[in-house]
């Protein structure tokens, strides 16, 4: 670990502009970037803590349920608004993890989590995401948990978080806060940004940007929520293929669908194309396959994880299923 | 005149002398003859408490003043040699004290039982990952960041060897059989199988990391470790640094889990005694789990063939198991894959072949159960391959094919109960519900199977010394340099001394995990238990002698119980009968029953498996192992050795693997989030049954090896089950969903 700099922030406003120096990294829970430090993945100078700033809490708004940037992963999970209403999302967080990391895992932290890719997580080896221009050792390697839509020929990697996927069917939100101090929204299906030639870049944040909330939208009368999770042990596994749905059905026939997918790409990954092709038309089998099509147009697998494609094809098809049996 | 035949204490002198060899079996049971009541009840680890509450030490809990702290630093090429450290940048970081390397530094751990120093190569490197260096600091974080930023120039050669598919083969002397007539079993038999599995690379990864704390005074070193035995250990750690063994006490008395990877003396140790002499100071080095995936032993990955030809009946008329298996350049361990394959089942005719791959790749060695835990994946899958061409029941095609002596040997079996153990077990899995025809049993989306598979592994005694001293006060101590493991070592030898000596097990004092005191046998090949459980046995026998004769009654009529001695017309309590205390040496050495008799411990494992039928995902729904294994000295820790190797036996099964890179042989997936041991979710209820057994032959407590039997054979099991649940036959172990989404039945 590189020594460095360590600063609680106490009003908003600072963290921001302390995190806007150069080598400066926000910290929550650290259940990430902890153990990436501790590998000099992440060689930070400063370390801005966070964690007294007020945004623990979680509360119904007009335009539907804020949930603040420190809520910890497990208070998230237990809120009863949100095992109500928003089912998905307590499902994908319980299924994240173990429970001692839930305890410290934030919201805000959680969106920011950096691949598993084993390559990444070792110095040794080549990758454009540590190491902007040094190469991809992934690509021809041992891939099998690493990612066949959104790829690009310098970055397989996968985004490992849960909580997002769930939030990306949920059509979240999230709040941001720049070091000037002004406030934007942000669509949670914008945030994360596909690596292209530039898989460094992971999201649309800017230097200085803080995560202080993430919104739902007032919730889906109705529907039918699941998320399922295909992994190699039954707890604390990263998904091989995770699937976030939410769904109502209305006189037979698909109407409101979002599905949001993990383990498949480097952000959590929503078509819009797979919905379009769902809404309006009545379950089957064919229409899942052909859902299942959409979704895998592009998609390519790189040997070892080749097997995510007939896994992705049969988990939509079973979550459509029970969807329109439900 | 054969003098021999005249000696007066005949079969009996042991109990004058505390020493026996074990060249005849020992009928007498004589400790189903003592009344104390302890000796195999159920009872809590007295070193539980110290463990959960943090009291107990371990080894980099060590303290001393002015410790100093080093981190490893590995090799970033497979194979070439260091050519130079950049010390003197090193050294201008804060905290830095030195940077070690050179000559002495060891290339990878000893192997089990070596008793002198493993390579040490002097800066060739031939893994990524062996240990290069030494960076010792003031503070851990100091010194980490010093090792990761050590400038080292290497030079680095073309020719490493990194996938064992394509590497060259030797094929090491003496392993290779051929009895009879393999070829024509093959061709004149009813039924056959010819089957290729493979298993994967693991590691050990005990709870504890290894770790050392080396301190000198004057020539004089003490070594904190985390090690298995002592009194090999010494030996190795004496010759590396190239001093008398004289100088040198390693103190180990709590291990957080080896599993094989702490038999041998590991590059920590070295490395810190070095730093520790250089710098004046004590040096603690605990390493990574990353360096303890990298540098310490791992379990072999293997390629095996088995092929079985059986008449109609199921009769096996030959077997034949080939295993390619891998290690480092000059490294003697060959991962002895079909250890149980020569003597579970019959068949006249038999063929066996070796091959090692010489792999730029960390080193191969022991690790729980060599040898059984991966070959009986194979053997046993095999078997029920036979069964389900055959159309036989998997319990009935073993018993058909238990032999009457060893097919290969033609020795005689020791205490066996392996059909007791299937018979029994299938009775309380309720094996009878089991339908035989694949994919069956479907409730919901999961596919619902069941399985078995038979367990064995090889019994051995050790030679071992233990000093038992009982005291007038009505207390006793043990002492050896024997370790616990995690295993019950502490509460089975109390239990063993209590019972003998008729005290209370609270008034018997063990103490462990010190190379000053007498050689114990150690902690690995299942042997721990019955070898020190003798040496402990033997030593009060004698002091049993002793005082029967301050009793005035003969041995065999003397009872001791709560501290009271009766025998004769006598009856007196310890303090009063004894002057002072009386210290014994109890010697135990293997003898011709082990060479006259096929020992091992059997068992039979039963898995209730649900496969997904959507993923392919397996999950382990519940399970059951029924184990013979000679006398059971505590229930609770026997059972909790099979229960560890049961869930190990899910992990082979289902999802553990360590990942190394075939183009450069790197270990990939390097910490425990992305190395899949299972976790609770994994297990389910585990049910464990033992088979009353004594087995005479194998030392005069009757007891056998269990830590290694838990794991042998129990992944067959489970892959047997997800066959019988879906149809879905998985050779190559792990059986991750991958390997079993694309045959699901519809």
């Amino acid at each position: 670990m590189k020594p460095f700099t360590y600063e609680r922030a106490t009003a908003v406003a600072d963290a921001g502009r302390s995190a806007a120096i150069p080598g400066a990294a926000i910290i929550a829970g650290g259940t990430n970037l902890l153990d990436l430090m501790k590998l000099q993945v992440e060689t930070p100078d400063t370390l801005v803590d966070v964690t007294r700033l007020d945004m623990h809490a979680m509360e119904a708004v007009d335009d539907g349920f804020r949930i603040g940037a420190l809520v910890t992963n497990s208070n998230l999970a237990a809120d009863r608004t949100v095992r109500r209403d928003y089912e998905v999302l307590s499902r994908a967080l319980l299924s994240g993890a173990t429970g001692q990391l839930r305890n410290k895992a934030t919201t805000g932290g959680n969106l920011l989590q950096r691949t598993r890719c084993n390559y990444f997580q070792d110095t040794n080896a080549r990758c454009n995401k540590r190491e902007p221009g040094s190469g991809c050792d992934a690509i021809e390697g041992l891939n099998r948990i690493l990612a066949v839509l959104g790829t690009s020929d310098h970055c397989i990697a996968t985004h490992p978080s849960d909580m997002a996927v769930a939030m990306q069917a949920l059509d979240a939100t999230v709040e941001v806060m720049a070091a000037d101090g002004s406030s934007r929204n942000v669509a949670l299906q914008d945030f994360h940004v596909l690596p292209g030639d530039t898989p460094h870049i992971e999201t649309v944040l800017e230097a200085g940007d803080l995560i202080t909330a993430v919104t739902l939208p007032k919730p889906v009368d109705g529907s039918f929520q699941t998320y399922r999770k295909a992994r190699d042990r039954a707890s604390y596994a990263f998904a091989l293929i995770s699937v976030a749905a939410v769904i109502t059905i209305k006189d037979g026939r698909f109407d409101h669908v979002a599905l949001a997918f993990g383990g498949l790409g480097p952000k959590p990954w929503r078509d819009p194309a797979i919905e379009d092709v769902l809404r309006g038309e009545e379950p089957s089998t064919a229409l899942f396959g052909k859902a299942a099509d959409v979704l895998l147009a592009d998609a390519r697998g790189y040997g070892h994880n080749d097997f995510k494609l007939p896994l992705a094809c049969r988990m939509i098809a079973s979550v459509l299923r029970d969807a329109s049996e439900s | 005149m054969d003098l021999s035949n005249l000696n007066p204490f005949s079969s009996s002198d042991h109990r004058e002398t505390g020493h026996l060899k074990m060249d005849k079996p020992d009928t007498s049971r004589r400790l189903d003859e003592m009344q104390q009541g302890v000796i195999s009840k159920s009872l809590n680890r007295p070193d539980g408490p110290l463990k959960v509450s943090g009291t107990a030490r371990y080894a980099a809990e060590a303290e001393a003043d002015d410790m100093a702290t080093g981190v490893l630093v590995g090799a970033i090429i497979p194979k070439g040699r260091v050519v130079s450290i950049d010390e003197d940048a090193a050294m201008k970081m804060p905290g830095v004290l030195g940077v070690f390397h050179g000559k002495k530094l060891l290339r990878n751990p000893a192997q089990g039982t070596a008793n002198q120093a493993p390579i040490q190569p002097d800066g060739e490197v031939s893994y990524m990952g062996q240990p290069v260096a030494l960076v010792v600091a003031e503070s851990f974080e100091q010194a980490r960041d010093a090792a990761i930023t050590l400038a080292i120039t290497y030079e680095e050669d073309d020719d490493g060897v990194f996938d064992p598919k394509i590497a060259e083969k030797e094929k090491p002397d003496g392993k290779q059989i051929d009895q009879g007539d393999f070829d024509a079993a093959m061709r004149d038999a009813a039924a056959t199988v010819d089957s290729r599995y493979t298993t994967p690379v693991q590691s050990s990864a005990p709870m504890e990391p290894h770790a050392s704390v080396a301190q000198w005074n004057g020539d004089q070193l003490t070594l904190h470790g985390s090690y298995q035995m002592l009194n090999y250990n010494k030996n190795e750690l004496a010759d590396s640094l190239g001093i008398d063994v004289k100088n040198v006490r390693i103190l180990a008395p709590y291990v957080g889990g080896g599993f094989g990877s702490k038999l041998g003396i590991a590059p920590e140790a070295v490395a810190a005694a070095l730093a520790a002499k250089a710098l004046e100071r004590p040096v603690r080095v605990a390493m990574s789990r990353r360096t303890v995936f990298e540098t310490t032993m791992r379990r072999s990955e293997t390629s095996q063939r088995v092929q079985l030809a059986a008449d109609k009946t199921g009769k096996l008329l030959g077997l034949a198991h080939h295993a390619s298996v891998s290690n480092l350049p000059d490294e003697g361990f060959t991962e002895p894959v079909a250890a149980a394959t020569h003597f579970l089942y019959g068949g006249g005719s038999r063929r066996f072949t070796y091959e090692v791959a010489r792999l730029n790749r960390s080193c191969a060695g022991s690790v729980r159960a060599p040898g059984e835990a991966v070959g009986m994946l194979a053997l046993e899958s095999a078997m029920d391959e036979l069964a389900h061409e055959l159309d036989i029941d998997p319990i009935e095609l073993r018993v058909r094919n238990m032999p009457e002596k060893h097919p290969e040997s033609d020795i005689p079996y020791s205490a066996r109960n392996f059909e007791d153990c299937l018979r029994q077990g299938a009775k309380r899995f309720g094996w009878a519900d089991r339908r035989p025809v694949p994919a069956s049993r479907r409730e919901g989306d999961w596919w619902i199977g069941v399985g078995v598979a038979g367990a064995a592994r090889s019994n051995i005694l050790g030679e071992s010394k233990a000093l038992v001293t009982l005291n007038a006060d009505g207390t006793a101590l043990v002492e050896t340099d024997m370790t616990d493991i995690g295993t019950g070592t502490y509460t089975i030898l109390a239990q063993i001394a209590a019972e003998m000596l008729g005290l209370p097990l609270e008034k018997v004092t063990v103490s462990l995990g010190d190379s000053e005191l007498p050689e114990g046998p150690g902690s690995g090949g299942s042997w721990g238990a019955q070898s020190s459980g003798s040496s402990v046995y033997l030593a009060c026998e004698a002091i049993r002698t002793k005082v029967a004769k301050a009793l005035g009654c003969a041995a065999e009529d003397l009872t001791l119980k709560d501290g009271i001695a009766t025998g004769g017309n006598n009856r007196k309590p310890l303090a009063d009968l004894l002057d002072g205390p009386i210290a014994q040496e109890g010697h135990i050495e293997p003898g011709a029953t082990m060479e006259n008799f096929d020992q091992a411990g059997y068992g039979a494992h039963f898995a209730e498996v649900a496969v997904n039928a959507i993923t392919g995902e397996t999950r382990v729904r519940r399970m059951l192992g029924v184990f013979a294994a000679g006398r059971i000295l505590n229930a609770q820790t026997a059972r909790s050795q099979c229960h560890g190797g049961m869930i190990w036996g899910i992990g082979g099964a289902l999802h553990e693997e360590l990942h190394h890179d075939t183009r450069d042989g790197h270990m990939v997936n390097g910490d425990l989030a992305e190395y899949h041991v299972p976790v609770n979710l994994d297990v389910p209820q585990l049910d464990v049954l033992f088979i009353h057994q004594r087995d005479d032959h194998a030392n005069p407590i009757q007891a056998k090896g269990i830590g290694e039997l838990g794991i042998s054979g129990a992944g067959a099991a489970i892959t047997n089950a997800i066959f019988n649940a879906t149809g879905v036959r998985v050779r190559d172990y792990p059986a991750t969903l991958d390997k079993i989404l694309p045959y699901l039945p519809d």
